[in-house]
């Protein structure tokens, strides 16, 4: 199979423009996706005797067309009378022969797969699992193991989100100038839940966690491709690019997190930065500062320091002041607590997130960052109060441990 | 006579090659790159950063930057340099000195290198100036 690992390479790449241009043709999410699984299979067949053809993604439209339309007329035969007037809008269709695929089309094709995705009507869960069904093409079974929910539920919810869509009806027209502005958002924020749930670390099988954070990579390019000059494109792009690049040094043999402070350096993937800060570069001559951009500048400034001590944290809370202005959150002031900490000292930290504790009375980081700066104080009863409080909210046994860890230390210095 | 091999495919399809594909293929081709060092025959190689990290300087009357890589048909691949920058500004900087140097029409795209082997070749088989 070795060999054929092209062919599948190429169906993924071509799998986003294909199946959006056959759900241009049959508005119908599932006869696009079945179009294009039939040709693939018929793909599977022809190319490893005939070679690839010149334009792949125009191969698979066209097969898929012909083999859905196929399907159709023999389901109206045995039916009904064929709609004259969708029969014959499809004729002309197939009369222009493989598309011309050109910039405009690829691009509008996208953007109508990518929005029914992230159809306002849907909920964050279903937007997500949505687009690593049709756009990534995972399969069922995998997106369920990734999100640790039994085959049969995750199946549940992808069929809810497109009868959502098929009952919204509209929604496979070709967005205006407008409106694109506004559901790049919706979108961008999706494509980062979808790394996210790779990168955070909330299940314990690593396959699973790399496997939706290099589909939020792969959705982060395609997205680049179709506003290459977007800022905030480029600055959530690169924000994955420079934290995906520290996932070899997250884990330790064992499993057990390594802190950023800890990590082997040398194990970052020195492509993955340099493609990040290629994009940071490109962001920041647009002159148009936004929340991903300000977070990747923060990941540039770990990616360049070569050991812990280098990091440049007065700049680093510079940066979360920033970002605290462009979007506040309880969490970003959290994230910025850390930053203070190393330039101010722990006490002007505490201080900063002490006033959080009612907000952020569940969540996991909080405790831990609360505890780890009552260590430093030297209030070491409250300190082991707040570990015990992050142990209980601890999603994996990873982050438990690594809390207990915390807790061996105060045990030795108590 | 110096011959450059410039390297075209689908960088989705490329992109989407897995772990496993992509380690044998770069075996196949290092085994190649090896040969030709042994030979003698062998210079620089760079692998560059996907499109969606190039800028390009388009000349004319009045230049422009475009946020992407070259996307015109009608104009073809003449060279290249390979310079080294502090930042893309940099890296623009300099597409503006040649362009300045060269004017009219034509574009420089700018494109991180993502690996680079400076491999030389023995001096003798430089091209006649």
């Amino acid at each position: 199979m070795t060999d054929l690992g092209w062919i599948e390479a190429v169906m993924v790449a071509a799998r986003p423009q294909a199946v959006g241009a056959l759900l241009r043709y049959f508005r119908d999410l599932d006869t696009a996706e079945e179009a294009f699984q039939e040709a693939c299979l018929r793909a599977l067949k022809a190319w490893p005797q005939n070679g690839p053809p010149r334009d792949p993604a125009a191969w698979l439209i066209f097969v898929g067309r012909n083999a859905a339309l196929d399907d159709v007329r023999r389901r109206a035969r045995q039916v009904a009378l064929p709609d004259e007037a969708e029969l014959s809008d499809l004729d002309d269709a197939e009369s222009a022969a493989a598309d011309r695929l050109d910039g405009a089309a690829y691009r509008d094709d996208i953007l109508r797969l990518l929005f029914v995705c992230c159809h306002p009507g849907l909920p964050e869960t279903q937007q997500i699992a949505l687009a690593l069904r049709v756009v990534c093409g995972l399969s069922v079974t995998q997106i369920a193991r990734a999100f640790l929910v039994g085959e049969a539920a995750m199946e549940q919810r992808i069929t809810r989100a497109k009868a959502r869509i098929a009952a919204a009806g509209s929604g496979f027209e070709t967005p205006g100038a407008a409106e694109r502005d506004r559901r790049l958002g919706t979108v961008l924020a999706m494509v980062y839940l979808v790394f996210n749930e790779g990168y955070s670390a909330r299940s314990d099988d690593p396959a699973a966690r790399a496997q939706l954070a290099e589909e939020g990579l792969w959705l982060g390019r395609l997205l680049l491709r179709v506003f290459p000059s977007d800022p905030e494109t480029m600055g959530l792009m690169a924000l994955m690019l420079l934290q995906q690049a520290r996932a070899p040094a997250r884990f330790d043999a064992g499993g057990a997190i390594v802190l950023l402070e800890q990590q082997d350096r040398t194990r970052w993937s020195r492509p993955r930065i340099a493609e990040g800060l290629a994009l940071i570069d490109k962001a920041v001559r647009h002159r148009r500062p936004g929340p991903y951009q300000v977070q990747a500048a923060i990941a540039a400034l770990h990616a360049r320091a070569a050991r812990a001590e280098d990091t440049d944290w007065t700049q680093i809370d510079l940066l979360y002041a920033n970002l605290e202005r462009l979007q506040p959150s309880p969490v970003v002031t959290l994230n910025r607590a850390v930053a203070v900490a190393k330039v101010r000292g722990p006490a002007a930290a505490l201080a900063m997130i002490e006033p959080l504790a009612d907000r952020l009375q569940n969540y996991f980081y909080f405790h831990g960052v609360h505890g780890a700066l009552l260590q430093q104080l030297d209030r070491l009863q409250d300190a082991r109060t707040a570990f015990d409080r992050a142990i209980a909210l601890a999603h994996t046994p990873a982050e438990a441990a690594h809390i207990r860890q915390h807790l061996d230390l105060l045990d030795r210095s108590a | 006579m110096l011959y450059a091999i410039l390297c075209y495919n689908s960088e989705e399809a490329v992109g989407a090659w897995s772990k496993d594909y992509h380690d044998q293929t770069m075996t196949r081709l290092y085994a190649v790159n090896d040969k030709l060092a042994r030979e003698g025959r062998l210079g620089p190689v760079a692998r560059l950063l996907p499109t969606t990290a190039a800028t390009t300087l388009r000349k004319g009357r009045e230049e422009m930057v475009i946020d992407g890589p070259f996307a015109e048909t009608k104009e073809q691949l003449l060279g290249f340099y390979v310079i080294d920058c502090a930042s893309l500004d940099a890296a623009i900087e300099t597409a503006r000195e040649l362009a300045k140097a060269n004017p009219g029409t034509g574009s420089y795209e700018i494109r991180p290198v993502a690996q680079f082997n400076e491999s030389r070749l023995p001096l003798q088989q430089k091209p006649a100036a």
